[in-house]
């Protein structure tokens, strides 16, 4: 159970500065939790909610409505394996039923090494390449068994560095020097639209 | 109540089931249906919070010129032409079908659930659903019932998601504690893990939830609907007198429910509130009087404790020799019988209802008086003066919170530590204890303060200043005793400048106690009379009722206190008070109770001071007597007998008329009705109030009544009606006094009465009062003319004392829940106190080198008590802040009356 560390909460603090209220950050913020932890713990979502001034049952009633965001512990790879229609006919289900086998979980659940969770998903958008799958939603298309395989070997023995642990979105991080920040005004102080106002006044008239 | 029709001009003519009705602009249909006499069922709607439209079971039929469809009435504005079917085949489809599916996943456990009986799903699956289910699936299952706070109990199998609760968290309390979570299809309201929905305000959750999801630990299988005998009632826990409703079974109160009305409480409740029914059962309450042998206190029959309390008054040295404290406990009536037993019969002024931690009773009455709807008033501007609102008059905080987040009502607030509105301020400022009066006078000066004010940097003194020298609207003033560790002279003094800077400021006085309001009104307070008149200006009036009236003022309770500590005084008698928990200065009252010659309780139950009494009268307290209460706005409103008192306890008007007797005086009463009557035949701020009266005005009526002219700048046209209505009920009366024709008199009085009920209700208040009045003389009701009410006397500016750089000056405030006898009565409640800590501003603690969770020693001229320290940037600068009568810290051990402020020392415990 950790809060954010003192790093991240600068970070925090940078992200809120880039919304006009510190409540809008609170899914960046979430994400940033998720990367340091693998999950959300309780603190740091009660973190949060005193970073962005929200109450924790708010920030709590927010992630948990989102699939992605991890209430519970899971491995350091997220494995997603398509059986939707496309991924189904082209061997999805034999693909998961291989992926059982070989780390010896059934989805939702995470290897005791806490290296894998196997997650039996809906469509990810890549049927023209399918079965597909995807590691902390990095795609993986046209898998064979053997292919799984070498991929789960590979992540074990920690040879792909190219997908980094669940939790981190992307490596690159976005970072707006102060001064070239556009800054950031609250709707209310802003010029109501000319459609809008247009509108508005007729209805006055009418 | 019945709403006012609309007027046709600015109406919207919309056909509901083949009828014309006259909607308000903008009014939502499903209201405009229900005022014409159609309801349509819903779970999710409540008219005092923002429409969500989740729930679909007010869809109706409705035809906008597009031809029929179903939309639900609770989102949708009425609309001129607009044509709805509530009964259309489609809508009962609709009905049948939202039911259908709310009862999927919904628990049969009716015979279970604290709610059958009452429950808006079962009575309307009865009346508008389907036979029976089709789904023969298994239900969802949860574990059932999960505690979401010490006082509420969450079953989420029942749940229907309306929004009702996380709505009402969030837009009306302002704690969002309970939420949606994992929405979806495994949608549920929980709360975040471990952090429980402690707010003052949970209670009304339960009350709202239109299911059996939400169920109060205090009620849980207690009783049933059908079995209940319910009396509504004015809630006594504070001075803003919510209506409540009192629900008894077997003789036993089993809980309370918010009632809504208007100017007051708008249906909700407090938890202290609501849930204080725990103390009228308590096991604790006196059943019998008790009588002092040796060191304890026996029981004994009432003819031996009444006969050694007279014993005792009568062999007092002189009147002066009898002081009378307390009195906020009391009814109006029992406030009147005692003050005419201790004015009237003893001979004492030395009477004071309040202990020493509110409002001189003179600035409490003088100062022109707003309503709390005057205070809410959209655009206007408050100067919060006092206490914290959310912890001592908690649904005052709750309509405030309403009137600054919708209405756009502008804060200033002035209080010694941050508050539970700071947050809601548009300006607030923290100066040094005791200098209050100096930092309001800048806020109303002509120009900009040059310098630090009490402590404050002169730029944020300057925007408060301008906030409040441009605000538009009326100015109010929430006016209070923001800590007892400071004399009330600053606020005295602050009241001053406001005045004179803006005469057509009103107050609103935020003493806390239950009818501290009628007792002072009652005449419970030195140097004055029933009626709100001083000894001299009252004389007349009383004359022919009271056997005496006393020569000259008497003493307050500091006054009594004091003077019992020197042995001046033979005969204390406490009518509900506890000085020796609620005196601010401990050490006075503890040395007043033992230099008294005899100190006499009337207690419902046992606390400190009564343990130290010769004679405890045991009295009957709330629900169990008749009569009326005055809240913080003067609104008189009834208070309703509902359970016999346990044992042989009396009410306290009959323990003053069985004293009176006893010491050969008769004090002419033999009913509470017959003592209002009383009232309102020789109080001048009262004539003409009695039972009928207030019988007819459900909202209560304002005193004073039939004022010459309505009070300055008194903005709401309902009041004033009211009174005028009032004022005719008067004349009416009085007329029957004169005549003898009584049937009608009394036939005029009520159509008078309800003339009052009815020009409340109608914002054109004429025509109402007219109604009432026509045929009696509405001008010339009394027979001698009314002597000058109380007036508000300016305080002398007192200069701030002397800045110590080594002293801190001590801010002493309260909690909602603490070690009061009710609060400590009822067993759900007790367990909330939360304690105290020392609280300095974290540069303080700095400087003294001392971090959090640190004991530390307090140490005042007086005394020294050791505290664990605690951080709060809400504490100003050079300050510490206590919470008192909370467990383990007496905080009145450091607290010395004579001087302006309590200055303390911090030292490191070693």
């Amino acid at each position: 159970m950790a809060r954010l560390s003192p790093d991240n909460v600068t970070l925090a603090l940078e992200i809120i500065g880039r919304y006009p209220r510190p409540k809008s950050a609170l899914i960046p913020l979430l994400h940033l939790a998720q990367e340091q932890d693998g999950h959300l713990t309780d603190d740091a979502m009660a973190h949060i909610a005193e970073l962005v001034g929200v109450t924790p049952a708010e920030v709590l009633g927010t992630a948990s409505f989102y699939e992605m965001f991890k209430m519970e512990p899971v491995g350091r790879y997220v494995v997603n394996i398509c059986t939707n229609i496309a991924c189904q006919l082209l061997g999805g289900e034999e693909l998961l039923e291989h992926a059982e086998h070989r780390l010896g979980v059934r989805p939702g659940q995470t290897t005791p090494d806490g290296l894998f969770t196997v997650e039996d998903v809906e469509c990810i958008a890549a049927c023209t390449e399918a079965p597909c799958l995807q590691v902390n939603y990095r795609y993986f298309h046209r898998i064979t068994h053997d292919e799984f395989d070498q991929l789960v070997d590979d992540l074990a023995a920690g040879r792909r560095d190219d997908i980094p642990p669940h939790g981190t979105l992307a490596r690159v991080r976005q970072h707006i020097p102060p001064e070239r920040r556009a800054g950031c005004v609250l709707p209310e102080d802003t010029a109501t639209p000319v459609w809008i106002a247009s509108a508005s006044t007729e209805e006055a008239e009418a | 109540m019945p709403e006012p029709e609309a007027p046709a001009a600015d109406g919207v003519v919309v056909e509901i089931n083949g009828r014309e009705v006259v909607a308000r602009k903008g009014e939502l249909l499903i209201d405009a249906a229900e005022r014409a006499g159609t309801y349509i069922p819903r779970f999710c709607y409540h008219e005092r919070m923002r429409p969500v439209g989740m729930c679909r079971m007010c869809l109706v039929e409705v035809d906008t010129g597009r031809g029929p469809a179903l939309q639900p009435s609770c989102m949708i504005e009425c609309s001129p032409g607009m044509k709805v079917d509530t009964e259309s085949e489609v809508t009962k489809k609709a009905q049948d079908g939202v039911l259908e599916f709310l009862l999927i996943n919904h628990p049969l456990d009716c015979p279970v659930c604290d709610k059958g009986g009452e429950c808006p799903l079962q009575d309307q699956t009865m009346a508008y659903g389907p036979g029976e289910s089709r789904f023969v699936e298994e239900k969802r299952h949860k574990e059932k019932p999960i505690p979401i706070s010490d006082l509420v109990l969450l079953d989420r199998e029942r749940c229907i998601l309306c929004d009702r609760c996380t709505r009402f968290a969030k837009e009306v309390a302002g704690d969002p504690l309970i939420h949606f979570i994992h929405r979806g299809n495994d949608t549920e309201v929980n709360t975040f893990p471990d952090e429980p929905f402690a707010s003052y305000f949970s209670g009304n959750t339960v009350q709202i939830c239109p299911v059996g999801a939400l169920t109060a630990s205090t009620y849980r299988f207690k009783a049933r609907p059908w079995d209940l005998e319910t009396t509504e009632s004015t809630c006594q826990q504070c001075s803003v007198g919510c209506r409540i409703s009192i629900d008894s079974s077997r003789d036993q109160v089993q809980r309370y429910a918010g009632v809504d009305i208007d100017p007051v409480n708008w249906g909700w409740l407090c938890d202290k509130g609501r849930f204080s029914h725990e103390s009228v059962t308590a096991e604790a309450r006196l059943g019998e009087p008790l009588v002092r042998q040796g060191d304890e206190l026996v029981p004994t029959r009432w003819a031996d404790a009444l006969g050694r309390a007279a014993d005792a008054l009568r062999g007092a040295s002189s009147p002066e020799a009898i002081g009378v404290i307390g009195g906020a406990r009391l009814t109006n009536e029992d406030a009147y019988a005692w003050a005419k037993l201790a004015k009237g019969v003893l001979g004492t002024d030395n009477v004071d209802a309040q202990l020493g931690d509110g409002l001189p009773a003179e600035v409490v009455l003088g100062l022109p008086r707003a309503t709390i709807d005057q205070v809410c008033e959209p655009g206007g501007t408050v100067v919060l003066l006092g206490p914290d609102v959310k912890e001592e008059l908690p649904v005052l905080f709750l309509r405030l919170r309403h009137a600054v987040v919708s209405d756009g009502v502008t804060l200033v607030e002035v209080s010694p530590r941050t508050t539970g509105l700071t947050g809601l301020a548009a300006a607030s400022l923290q100066p040094r204890p005791g200098e209050a009066g100096e930092l309001v006078r800048a806020l109303v000066a002509g120009s900009d303060a040059e310098r630090d004010v009490a402590g404050l940097p002169a730029e944020a003194v300057n925007a408060a200043r301008r906030l409040l020298a441009g605000s538009r609207g009326p100015l109010t003033v929430v006016l209070g005793r923001p800590s007892v560790a400071e004399s009330a002279t600053a606020v005295v003094d602050a009241a001053t400048a406001l005045l004179a800077a803006r005469p057509d400021t009103t107050f609103l006085p935020a003493l806390r106690r239950a009818n501290v309001h009628g007792a002072l009104d009652m005449g419970l307070a030195p140097g004055l009379l029933p009626g709100r008149v001083g000894l001299d200006e009252g004389r007349d009036c009383f004359a022919g009722s009271w056997p005496s009236v006393p020569a000259s003022r008497g003493l307050d309770t500091e006054g009594i206190l004091r003077a019992a500590a020197d042995g001046h005084i033979d005969v204390l008698v406490l009518l509900g008070a506890d000085p020796l928990a609620d005196f601010p200065d401990h050490d006075l009252a503890e040395r007043a109770l033992a230099g008294a010659r005899a100190v006499i309780a009337v207690e419902t139950l046992p606390n400190a001071s009564t343990r130290r009494a010769d004679v405890v009268l045991a009295a009957a307290g709330f629900a169990e007597k008749a009569g009326t209460t005055t809240n913080l706005e003067g609104r008189v409103s009834s208070l309703s007998q509902r359970v016999t008192p346990p044992g042989t306890a009396r009410a306290d008007w009959m323990l003053a008329a069985e004293l009176a007797a006893r010491l050969g005086a008769d004090l002419g009463v033999l009913d509470a009705e017959e003592i209002l009557a009383e009232i309102g035949r020789v109080a001048p701020s009262h004539l003409g109030l009695d039972l009928a009266v207030v019988a007819g005005s459900p909202d209560g009526v304002l005193v004073p009544l039939g004022q010459p002219e309505a009070g300055p700048s008194s903005s709401g046209d309902a009041p004033e009606g009211q009174r005028g209505a009032a004022a005719d009920a008067a004349a009416v009366r009085s007329d029957a006094a004169d005549d003898t024709t009584t049937e009608e008199a009394e036939a005029a009085a009520a159509a008078a009465a309800e003339g009052a009920a009815t020009a409340e209700a109608q914002a054109g208040a004429a025509d109402g009062a007219a109604a009432g009045g026509d045929d009696a003389v509405p001008d010339e009701p009394l027979s001698a003319p009314r002597p000058e009410l109380v007036a508000f006397v300016a305080g002398a500016p007192g200069s701030a004392p002397p800045l110590d750089a080594y002293a801190f000056r001590l801010v002493a405030t309260r909690k909602l829940y603490d070690q009061g006898t009710t609060v400590q009565a009822s067993a759900h409640l007790a367990g909330l106190a939360p304690g105290t800590a020392a609280r300095v501003h974290p540069a303080d603690a700095d400087r003294l080198g001392v971090s959090a969770g640190e004991r530390v020693v307090l140490r005042s001229a007086r005394m020294s008590i050791t505290v664990p320290v605690e951080l709060d940037p809400g504490v100003p600068r050079g300050a510490v802040a206590l919470v008192t009568n909370q467990r383990d810290v007496r905080v009145g051990d450091l607290i010395a009356v004579d001087g302006p402020v309590t200055e303390l020392r911090i030292e490191t415990a070693s």
